[in-house]
């Protein structure tokens, strides 16, 4: 099976975000691969242990220095990557577009796995617009993957720990939520092997990329300001407890 | 007349509470709102779809008859009435199956979308939406012949607007997706979803283990309340994996959030910062949580949430 996963270079959730100009970033901080995307790794990883003869491409969409974050999928035990290398910041349809290109351009997928969402334009549909484009079924924040003769047995996270359970042909896309599995830390040798694996680079303005009339653009980033007070409630256990009744009760009116 | 298309959602046979709130933020001066109901009962949501400003109701139904669970199927019949009615904008939630549905439409129509924003102008067609873990306010322009838009639930509250809505019909065709929905599996686990309900009390590190999470299912109850948990709980294995909030867990937006035992980590506040009123009870005077909430005691959970949930349970009893 050509099993690809795509994964995203994104700031680390811990780092202070900085904006530097009115819609952007400032990119000095430290990047790592998409936490969600980890997870699609991780299956896909195990999904090439099942069967022989498979291997795991992991594709990216990024900057230059978005290397670092396939070489993290590589270390994971990806068999080797594809950085499609861009400076422009391609809206959800765009990089739909280009992975299509990089995978078909590849010799095509038997399965594409990836996260459910990404931790930085938390936009949550590029796995969907990959999926028709490629005219093959998707199905988002997996949480059990199987495969069955030929198809794809998923559980997607629903409302109030639901899940649906579906079945889909092959090739199909998948998106990976927090509950599929546990990714292993790489270790050394695994590290060190990773430095030695192939990375296949392309340019996002040499691929033949469908054009879409509608687009997405962030026009104006502003940091998320907190403007509580924090009070505190003194007093004995029972005194607290009082009080935070009179809270539910008068001030946020849900008794 | 601009119009404007609605995706309901219906949970236990009733128009779920906080598609009140995008029919609410949808409306405007010349919109016309057409409120799309997949294999729903119109007979039965009439009545508050009128009265949350609704001028016509789609009902919607396939032949195939599987419109009901399977998303791809009822994907490709919002579609087909959005192309049916000449609409262009389509506003609906974004929950669980929200986000999916709104995502399969738009990657359908090549549209552009913006998911969980907190608000939007359907004139200007922008909308604005945390991005980078909630640190940041994005404005987002949406350009093209379409857009679609997913509001956070609980971002904007419902308002009625009392008035008369049409009923037209719209028979679509499912179209084979390679997708078959098999069924819905319940897990076991707190029943209220998180992203809907109005109290979230929620444990973390200071819980210490999973027998624990009882005294705050037991308060959680006397308020109809939902149970979260930090990433600590649910990595610790106390609580599954559908109750974690933060980062990489739900998104929500309640009235009240009650953090117990919880340190209030940067990942942890992007998933609860949009909650009206923090309240956290925490042992530790210098965790992060006691300088971002509205108020915080410092004291021990176990002390103080079964008294709050006797006093409850009096307070309840005395108003009944």
């Amino acid at each position: 099976m050509n099993i690809y996963v795509c994964i995203k270079h994104v700031p680390d959730s811990a780092a202070r975000i900085k904006i530097v100009e009115p819609n952007r970033i400032d990119e000095s901080v430290t990047f790592i691969i998409n936490p969600y995307d980890e997870n699609a790794v991780e299956e896909a990883v195990q999904l090439k242990k099942q069967i022989d003869g498979s291997e795991v491409i992991a594709v990216a969409l990024g900057p230059c220095a978005a290397e670092n974050t396939l070489r993290s999928a590589l270390a994971m035990g990806a068999d080797r990557a594809i950085l499609i290398s861009t400076d422009s910041r391609p809206d959800s349809l765009v990089t739909a577009q280009a992975l299509k290109a990089a995978i078909e351009g590849d010799g095509g997928a038997s399965i594409i796995f990836t996260g459910k969402e990404s931790i930085d334009s938390e936009g949550f549909q590029t796995m969907y617009r990959l999926a028709v484009a490629l005219s093959i079924p998707v199905a988002s924040s997996v949480v059990a993957f199987s495969l069955e003769q030929g198809f794809a047995r998923v559980e997607c996270e629903m409302e109030a720990g639901a899940t649906a359970v579906m079945k889909m042909a092959l090739p199909c896309v998948i998106g990976a939520g927090k509950a599929l599995n546990q990714p292993g830390y790489p270790t050394l040798p695994a590290i060190m092997n990773a430095r030695k694996k192939k990375i296949e680079h392309l340019d996002l303005a040499d691929l033949d990329i469908k054009k879409f009339s509608g687009s997405m653009e962030v026009v104006e980033l502003k940091p998320a300001v907190e403007v509580r007070q924090a009070k505190e409630i003194k007093g004995p256990p029972d005194t607290v407890a009082e009080e935070i009744i009179r809270i539910l009760r008068e001030e946020a009116r849900v008794l | 007349m601009e119009k404007i298309g609605l995706l309901i959602e219906i949970k236990d046979g009733e128009v779920k509470p906080a598609n009140l709130g995008v029919l609410t933020a949808a409306r405007g001066a010349d919109h016309d709102l057409h409120v799309f109901l997949l294999d729903g009962d119109v007979k039965r949501h009439r009545a508050v779809l009128e009265n949350f400003g609704a001028h016509k109701i789609v009902d919607i139904r396939c032949e195939e008859g599987a419109l009901t669970d399977n998303p791809a199927c009822r994907a490709a019949a919002v579609v087909e009435a959005m192309e049916h009615f000449d609409i262009h904008t389509l506003a609906g939630l974004a929950s669980a199956r929200g986000k999916d549905l709104l995502a399969r439409i738009a990657a359908g129509l090549g549209a552009p979308l913006v998911l969980d924003c907190i608000r939007f102008d359907l004139a200007a067609h922008t909308a604005e939406k945390s991005q980078y873990s909630g640190k940041t306010i994005a404005r987002i322009q949406l350009r093209g012949s379409h857009a679609i838009y997913g509001l956070r639930p609980k971002a904007v509250e419902a308002q009625p607007a009392p008035g008369r809505a049409e009923v037209v019909s719209l028979t679509a065709t499912c179209p084979a997706s390679g997708l078959e929905f098999i069924q819905i599996r319940q897990q076991t686990g707190d029943a209220i979803d998180l992203t809907e309900a109005d109290v979230i009390i929620s444990g973390g590190r200071g819980m210490k283990d999973a027998q624990n999470f009882k005294i705050l299912f037991e308060c959680a109850a006397t308020m109809g309340a939902a149970v979260g948990a930090s990433r600590v709980a649910v990595e610790a294995g106390w609580v599954p994996y559908s109750m974690q909030v933060g980062q990489t867990g739900a998104t929500v937006s309640p009235k009240v959030y009650l953090a117990c035992g919880i340190s209030g980590s940067v990942q942890h506040f992007a998933g609860m910062k949009t909650a009206r009123t923090i309240i956290a009870v925490n042992q530790d005077p210098d965790a992060a949580i006691t300088r971002t909430c509205d108020y915080f005691a410092v004291a021990d959970l176990f002390d103080i949430i079964p008294r709050l949930t006797r006093r409850l349970r009096q307070v309840q009893k005395l108003e009944r």
